[in-house]
């Protein structure tokens, strides 16, 4: 029997067709991975207690300065607020810039930098050592998201069942999105009685 | 009666193969021979109960040649195509299964396809699909995995090679006649006769095109596609459709993605009385001006929410020439039991014999 030719697999086969160049990609996803290191990233998850009481304030000025988005028109803020955001974001968290910011609920690991873009929670396919299914190399957002949150205060964030990720808003400014939310809601209790 | 393009033994199986043909399916057929084939849009139900479908499907009885199931067109959710097209194969129809790529990707879409062949779909037309922005849920991931022709060229490799799109061997292979859909009245309008070479080339043997209310670009067209030698190819049938009321040519002008209505035809329809009337009128006068054009194999009428007009217009027009479309026929097994019905509550019988000398004289008969 052991003298027998094993039979190749689809997967051997298809490797075996594939055009032999010089160029080897170093490494290929479904979604593009942008980070190939994650010290960031991880430093982030580490000390997201001092960032969760950073971004409290950070919003809470935000807020205060509602008054001066309107003046500027939100639409007009937009392009260079998107830009800082897209960038801050982009270099501590590896933000994909969905335009749905959730990292308050999920330990300050953006969890789109998941394969699968999962928002609720980590997958069943986690390796033993805490990596992705998908990309062995990378620690798994969900791992990370779960030990993040247990250093907050909102630790119970986490829980909170998160809506479908409306693709729409991709590439838009959250933190302009939750400001105005934020002042709408503030303006409708300022004045009771009106119909919201 | 028993009735061209069925098969004998069961009237709602699929036919025969013949040689040359891709498909066991009546379309392919009737195309084939060369007659003016009819196809009609069947407006998907938002419900879970089949009956919607078959009664959908029942305003086409005996006009048409297939019927189009559309795959959540304009990026609305309704009932799959998969579906549909299962239930109307239950009942004999001849389902034209649209596959839109936004939806689905490659790997999906390989499965619905021996999904779909396996229930009996015999034709299948390729599409791009529109964005999800046209439709009730913009917030949808684009999925365009796929497109048109490389869906084409993925279903054609896995009739005629028997081959997923990785490779690997499938144990019995799809038959379907393949379908693409083409828009003359789109720019860069040079380049639509080249992109109906490429789609032929990827694999479309029959094409349906979108709403034709510019009579004269689409003669242009098909000037250029003839000088190609294109409609030697692959059979084009040109889709056309009545216009409830100038209000409803306005918006479709302006809200579907595709649709070029000239202002000459809004006018016609303003002046009208009764411009639902008048908009069946012009559909008839635009297939009286369409089948006369070179090249053109059949029509393809898009009533959404007007589907009860279907017949009138293809029997208004006279595209058929005296030809009758196959028809859902009773059973004649059902039939007997319904009469019996009350015999057969009151003191059970065994009409097994009966049953069967009755299937069996309708074979015979010519």
């Amino acid at each position: 029997m052991a003298d027998q030719p094993t039979k190749p697999t689809q997967a051997s086969l298809n490797k075996k067709s594939a055009q032999a160049t010089s160029y080897k990609p170093s490494g290929v996803s479904a979604t593009g991975r942008k980070a190939r290191s994650f010290a960031v990233r991880l430093w982030s998850v580490r000390h997201s207690r001092t960032l969760e009481w950073f971004y409290g304030h950070f919003a809470d000025l935000f807020l205060k300065l509602h008054p001066l988005w309107k003046a500027v028109g939100y639409e007009r803020a937009e392009g260079p607020i998107k830009f800082i955001e897209k960038h801050t974001k982009g270099f501590l968290f590896d933000c994909r810039m969905c335009g749905q910011c959730v990292l308050s609920s999920t330990g300050m690991s953006c969890p789109m930098n998941c394969p699968k873009q999962l928002r609720n929670g980590p997958c069943g396919g986690v390796r033993a050592n805490g990596h992705c299914e998908v990309e062995p190399d990378m620690p798994c957002v969900w791992v990370q998201a779960w030990s993040g949150a247990n250093r907050m205060n909102g630790r119970d964030n986490i829980f909170d069942v998160q809506k479908p990720v409306d693709q729409s808003l991709r590439e838009t400014s959250s933190w302009l999105r939750v400001t105005a939310l934020a002042a709408a809601e503030r303006e409708a209790a300022e004045t009771p009685g009106t119909p919201q | 009666m028993s009735q061209q393009d069925s098969n004998p033994l069961d009237p709602s199986a699929l036919l025969e193969p013949q040689p040359g043909h891709s498909s066991l399916g009546r379309l392919e057929r009737i195309l084939r021979r060369g007659e003016f084939a009819v196809t009609a849009e069947l407006n998907p139900p938002d419900s879970a109960d089949p009956h919607d479908v078959y009664e959908r499907a029942a305003i086409f009885d005996g006009w048409v040649d297939g019927i189009n199931a559309v795959d959540a067109s304009g990026a609305n959710a309704h009932m799959s195509s998969v579906g549909i097209c299962a239930l109307l194969t239950r009942m004999g129809y001849a389902p034209i299964m649209q596959i839109s790529c936004r939806d689905k990707n490659r790997i999906a879409i390989q499965g619905d396809v021996l999904g779909a062949s396996a229930m009996g779909v015999q034709n299948i037309l390729c599409l791009t699909g529109d964005g999800v922005q046209a439709g009730d849920q913009p917030g949808a991931k684009p999925v365009f995995d796929l497109d048109c022709m490389s869906l084409l060229e993925t279903i054609r490799i896995m009739r005629d090679n028997s081959k997923f799109l990785s490779g690997r061997k499938l144990t019995s292979a799809p038959t379907v006649f393949l379908g693409a859909a083409i828009n003359p009245f789109a720019p860069p309008h040079d380049f639509r006769p080249h992109r109906l070479a490429k789609k032929i080339a990827a694999g479309a043997q029959f094409v349906q095109s979108q709403y034709c209310y510019d009579v004269p670009m689409f003669k242009k067209y098909m000037r250029q596609v003839r000088d190609m030698g294109l409609d030697k190819e692959c059979f084009i049938m040109c889709g056309v459709g009545p216009l409830a009321s100038a209000r409803t040519a306005r918006w479709m002008r302006s809200n579907v993605p595709g649709v070029h209505i000239p202002d000459d035809i809004i006018k016609r329809l303003e002046g009208a009385e009764d411009q639902k009337k008048e908009g069946k009128q012009l559909c008839i006068d635009i297939i009286n001006e369409v089948k006369e054009i070179e090249g053109v194999s059949g029509i393809h009428v898009m009533a959404y929410r007007q589907e009860e007009f279907v017949a009138e217009i293809v029997h208004d027009s006279g595209v058929l020439k005296g030809r009758r479309p196959w028809r859902k026929e009773p059973n004649p097994v059902d039939q007997m039991v319904a009469d019996r019905m009350e015999e057969i509550l009151e003191e059970p019988k065994h009409l097994l014999h009966e049953m069967a000398g009755a299937a069996g004289d309708t074979d015979s008969q010519e």
